[in-house]
């Protein structure tokens, strides 16, 4: 009999045994950007600071998901990374904290305005322009035009080419939808997302992935950021990046500091820290070519100009509110989804 | 007889009333922040420190006064101590005593929560509570087991199942844990499906979702639109189920009844899709039958035609999840095709029947269990299947992924995946239980003990020619997508630079010597060693319980017996996804806090993969004569004695059935585990969805490879530890006879 106990006991013990060690100073770090950039980021900040460092990499989405289920019990205490809007909805919805950093006089002036959309519980770390990517290789096999402008995209001849993602799922494609919205007025702005999805081959459930596609061949245009794009071209894949001619949207890549952060300290510093030129220098080491929001770090020669590039003026705090989202995601599931391919 | 049940009842009732005031006494009462073996709450103020103190020390500081009413429950017990076992005081105390302290702790877990009272009318009665409740810890594990097993302890004293506490005891156990890891979570996350968004409960909101025109939407059928997603699902999973069945068959039959040469290579060749990461044959498909895939390339140069993208959609999926399942329809099928006596056949065919005819009428009727088996496992797995529809499904949504996308995409609509979820359990319960009604009322017994000493029949040639050429064209297309895969992890950037490099491997396993030791500098190696450890934890708990109820369930009977199989049961058809946000949801807040730790990952693998212990368990244990238990017993051994001496050595293959599969899984599993990685405790599959996310295909192969071989290796390793047990009784008895 006691032999059983042994065994229950033992099996509770190890249940728990699994939990494991305590550190001194640490810092838990949500991080919703690339993989390789949130290794360098969190090991750097650790050689910085001597603060340990776990990290865990979720897309924007799954993280926001993850810090609203866990708001009465936060875990995380830093946000990092990301597109802006799942940043501004938690703001919105008070899962994330005020914070004023002492380097904000350092930043560009739409990284600040970032942070005053969402009365200062995020702010911008990086930016970047959405635009498409085609791979010329298959253009070239289905003898079709080079593409330089949105219009373009609409041409009868590139039935079954383009790939976006579904703005449901994708922050990248919510983004798309605002910018086309913006750009062109909502009733014209409809009726090119009617038209482009005629064109559309794939819905596909992640921002990057039509680039990505697009990269492997397996599509042959990508609508998505641009410095996603580069990033395939960089690779070595034959993309080639178009910033749209009649203009384009950006997102502002955010950070966040979880309310109730258990290392609040620590939170704070690695805010102040991943604002520095020395923390945004690292993006360059990992191929990210967004542009950084401390004016004077510095950018990829590979990276999209933002100076050639027709930026618009986005209008983040109406199109990130949730009302909105709601609004514009409704009518295109009714109106646009529905409609035949 | 009444001093032989002192002696034995008595140290087991001490230990456990030991055990409850050790965890009142001595243990920190909360959840110790790093682990209790970290020893820092040993010299951190312990025991007066509020956040490591026991209960005791709590209450006399006048905090937590709620835990106060626990020393009445701690008390009683002592009473029943001097107590014979007959005296009918000694079980009424006990079932008191465990009745109130066990609902007493769970009624304050529930009631008091982070932000002090959980419920309105609680605070309106008590006023305002300033103190906050953390997880439970090990001081509330203790009193709760205590508790637990007092209470069976009470029980049997009255008589259940002739008094055999440790049969009592692993029924109410069993309870316990099913109760707090499958039932709890999972209906907490079914509630949500009513949740309005004010935060009120009602039928309308779920009556909303649930007949929205996306899930059952039909419009496929009549024109251009698409269909709903329940009908996706449904329509995949019964084609995939139907496939691997049939498959499965033709490669059991090639193996028992054929004169093939290479039997043993088809069998080998059927673990392999079992041991592989997901995504991986997801991966190899699109590398060589995508749009760019080097197969299409082939063919279009060849024949001039125009590249299509068919495999986005339905039938990539499906090719993938056959390749997939196939080899699980096989294993559930061999045994049943081996199992029907060649006695039966023989009889047959002395009666002129000709070997189509046996087939027809003999063997293939007798086989119905193992095809209805294998078309639920099909099926099941394909509605849970998360990672195939995710890299192929192209616009072919399924419900599996419409879950996930609910919760993380932009929308965040639990109750939307909430009743997703109801509707994919709806169906694998559907096919659960017409499984069982289908085969209830018959007797497909055929092994009867008497001689069956003879041997199958071959295939009627009409059969055979078709299955070979079937069987021999599958195992070439699996061979080839293995082939692809070992060659993608060695490649520079497939279809653009095909040069062969180590590269993938290095990025992810590179290792450094230097003179403080080795380095482990690869970028895999963190996630690798945590899955390692995790499934090492996993499997021989897993094995245990599912050890444990399989037995219950074969060899003992009480009420409810049919109740309890359902709830034990009852993980394997919630699809993983399921299981991971209702985790979530249900322990990220006490009473349970563990969220973040690697113990919701190895509690999430035990309770996903228990039903297949069970079913082991239960497969060899009907096959062992009860008689053996019978004398066990009549010579005066106890039921615990029985179990450890007499039936334990003799499931050597159901223990290392359930080890392997346990094991594996936890190293596979992704649906559930993506939900429930933390920074510290990062999963394999959860590293390589992150390299797929970023078009980093080398790297996700290498590493899956890597991972493939490991598992190999385990596989093997475990088979020397458990060992080889020699069940054939008759055989060995022959042998001693001669």
């Amino acid at each position: 009999m006691t032999t059983f106990k042994k065994l229950l006991a033992s099996s509770a013990f190890a249940l728990v045994a699994a939990t494991g060690m305590a550190q001194a100073a640490s810092l838990t770090l949500y991080c919703s950007a690339q993989e390789d950039w949130c290794q360098l980021v969190a090991n750097s900040f650790e050689e910085a600071s001597g603060i340990e460092v776990n990290m865990t990499r979720k897309s924007s989405g799954e993280t926001f998901a993850q810090i609203k289920a866990e708001s009465s019990n936060p875990r995380g205490d830093v946000w990092w990374g990301g597109t802006g809007d799942p940043h501004l909805q938690a703001a919105e919805e008070d899962l994330t904290m005020k914070y004023m950093s002492p380097m904000r006089d350092q930043l560009h002036p739409w990284a600040i305005s970032q942070a005053e959309s969402s009365g200062n519980r995020t702010i911008g770390i990086y930016s970047g322009a959405l635009g498409y990517g085609y791979n010329a290789d298959l253009l070239n096999a289905a003898g079709l035009e080079a593409p330089s402008c949105w219009a373009d995209l609409l041409d009868p001849s590139f039935d079954g080419h383009v790939q976006m993602a579904n703005p449901n799922s994708s922050g990248t494609a919510y983004t798309t939808l605002a910018t086309i919205v913006q750009l062109f007025g909502e009733d014209k702005g409809f009726e090119f997302m009617a038209g482009l999805h005629a064109n559309i081959n794939q819905y596909t459930k992640s921002g990057s992935a039509p680039i990505k596609a697009a990269a492997r061949g397996e599509s042959t245009v990508g609508i998505v950021f641009m410095h996603d794009a580069v990033k395939q071209a960089v690779a070595g894949f034959p993309i080639t990046v178009v910033a749209p001619c009649e203009g384009t949207g950006y997102e502002i890549g955010s950070m966040s500091i979880i309310d109730g952060a258990r290392n609040e300290d620590s939170a704070k510093a690695f805010y102040d820290w991943a604002l520095t030129t020395e923390a945004q220098n690292l993006a360059l080491e990992v191929n990210a070519f967004q542009v950084p929001s401390n004016a004077s770090s510095k950018t990829s020669p590979s990276a999209p100009n933002m100076d050639d590039i027709k930026l618009i003026d986005y209008n983040f705090t109406l199109y990130g509110s949730s009302d909105e989202r709601r609004r514009l995601l409704s009518k295109w599931d009714e109106d646009i989804s529905t409609l035949p391919q | 007889m009444a001093t032989s049940t002192k002696t034995l009842s008595q140290p087991i009732l001490l230990l456990w009333i030991l055990v409850g005031w050790a965890g009142f006494l001595l243990l920190p009462w909360y959840l110790v922040d790093g682990g209790l073996f970290s020893d820092q709450w040993l010299v951190d103020g312990y025991p007066f420190d509020k956040n490591y103190a026991p209960a005791v020390f709590l209450i006399t500081q006048g905090e937590k006064l709620w835990l106060a009413p626990l020393l009445i429950p701690l008390v009683m017990p002592l009473f029943a101590l001097k107590r014979e076992k007959s005296d009918p005081l000694y079980a009424k105390i006990l079932i008191l005593t465990g009745a109130i302290g066990f609902s007493w702790l769970i009624i304050q877990g529930f009631s008091i929560g982070i932000r002090g009272w959980n419920y309105d009318w609680l605070s309106s009665l008590f006023g305002k509570l300033d103190g906050r409740q953390f997880g439970m810890g090990y001081g509330g594990l203790f009193l709760a087991s205590s508790f637990l097993f007092l209470l069976t302890q009470g029980i049997a004293a009255r008589g259940a199942i002739n008094g055999d506490v440790f049969v009592v005891g692993a029924i109410g156990f069993v309870i316990a844990i099913v109760g707090a890891f499958v039932f709890l979570p999972i209906v907490n996350m079914l509630m949500s499906a009513f949740i309005t968004e004010d935060g009120s409960y009602s039928f309308l909101v779920f009556a909303g979702k649930f007949f929205d025109d996306r899930l059952w939407g039909l419009s496929c059928l009549i024109g251009p639109g698409r269909c709903g997603v329940a009908w996706n699902s449904l329509f995949l999973a019964v084609c995939v189920g139907f496939l691997t069945t049939v498959l499965g068959l033709i490669f059991a039959l090639v193996v028992t009844r054929s004169g093939f040469k290479y039997r043993r290579a088809v069998r080998a060749l059927t673990i392999l899709p079992i041991i592989t990461p997901p995504f991986v044959i997801g991966l190899a498909l699109i590398l060589m039958f995508g749009l760019s895939g080097s197969i299409t390339q082939f063919f279009s140069e060849l024949f001039g035609l125009q590249p299509t993208r068919w495999l986005y959609g339905l039938p990539g999926v499906m090719i993938a999840q056959v390749l997939a399942y196939t080899p699980i329809a096989f294993l559930v099928l061999i045994g049943v095709v081996e199992g029907v006596s060649p006695s039966m056949e023989e009889a047959a065919q002395t009666l002129r029947a000709s070997r189509w005819q046996v087939f027809k009428t003999v063997s293939l009727p007798l086989m119905r269990p193992g095809l209805a088996n294998a078309f639920l496992l099909g099926f099941i797995e394909s509605m849970a299947d998360f990672g195939n529809p995710l890299i192929l499904g192209g616009n072919f949504d399924v419900l599996s992924t419409e879950i996930f996308f609910a919760i993380v995409g932009a929308q965040y609509d639990q109750g939307r995946a909430a009743v997703l979820a109801i509707v994919l359990l709806g169906f694998t319960l559907t096919a659960f239980f017409a499984q069982r009604k289908w085969l209830g009322k018959k007797s497909y017994t055929t092994v009867s003990g008497k001689g069956d000493s003879g041997v199958h029949p071959l295939m009627p040639s009409g059969l055979a020619i078709p299955v070979l050429v079937i069987a021999a064209i599958w195992s070439t297309f699996t061979l080839t997508i293995y082939g692809m895969i070992i060659y993608g992890s060695m490649v520079k950037l497939w279809g653009v630079d095909n040069t062969l490099t180590f590269k993938h491997y290095v990025t992810a396993f590179s290792v450094r010597v230097t003179e403080k030791g080795w380095q482990w500098t690869g970028s895999a190696w963190d996630s690798f060693w945590t899955t390692i450890q995790i499934a090492t934890i996993a499997a021989p708990l897993t094995a245990a319980v599912g050890l444990i109820t399989a037995y219950l369930l074969t060899r003992q009977s009480f009420r409810g017996k049919n109740a309890f199989e359902f709830g034990t049961m009852l993980s394997f058809a919630i699809p993983g996804t399921v299981i991971g946000v209702s985790y979530i949801l249900a322990f990220n807040v006490p009473p349970i806090e563990l969220t973040g730790t690697g113990a919701i990952l190895v509690i999430s693998f035990i309770f996903r993969n228990m039903p297949v212990g069970v079913r082991a368990g239960i497969a060899s244990m009907s096959q062992l004569d009860k008689s053996l238990d019978e004398s066990s017993l009549t010579l005066g051994a106890n039921s615990w004695q029985t179990f450890r001496k007499i039936i334990l050595p003799l499931l050597k293959p159901a223990i290392l059935a359930a080890l392997v599969y346990s094991f594996v899984r936890a190293m596979t599993a992704i649906s559930a585990v993506i939900f429930l990685v933390s920074a510290k405790y990062d999963m394999a599959t959860s590293y390589i969805i992150g390299r797929v996310e970023n078009n980093d295909y080398g790297l996700a192969i290498a590493y899956s490879t890597t991972l493939i071989f490991v598992m190999l290796l385990a596989v093997g390793i475990l088979q020397l530890l458990v060992g080889r047990t020699k069940i054939g009784r008759r055989e060995s008895a022959a042998r001693e006879k001669s």
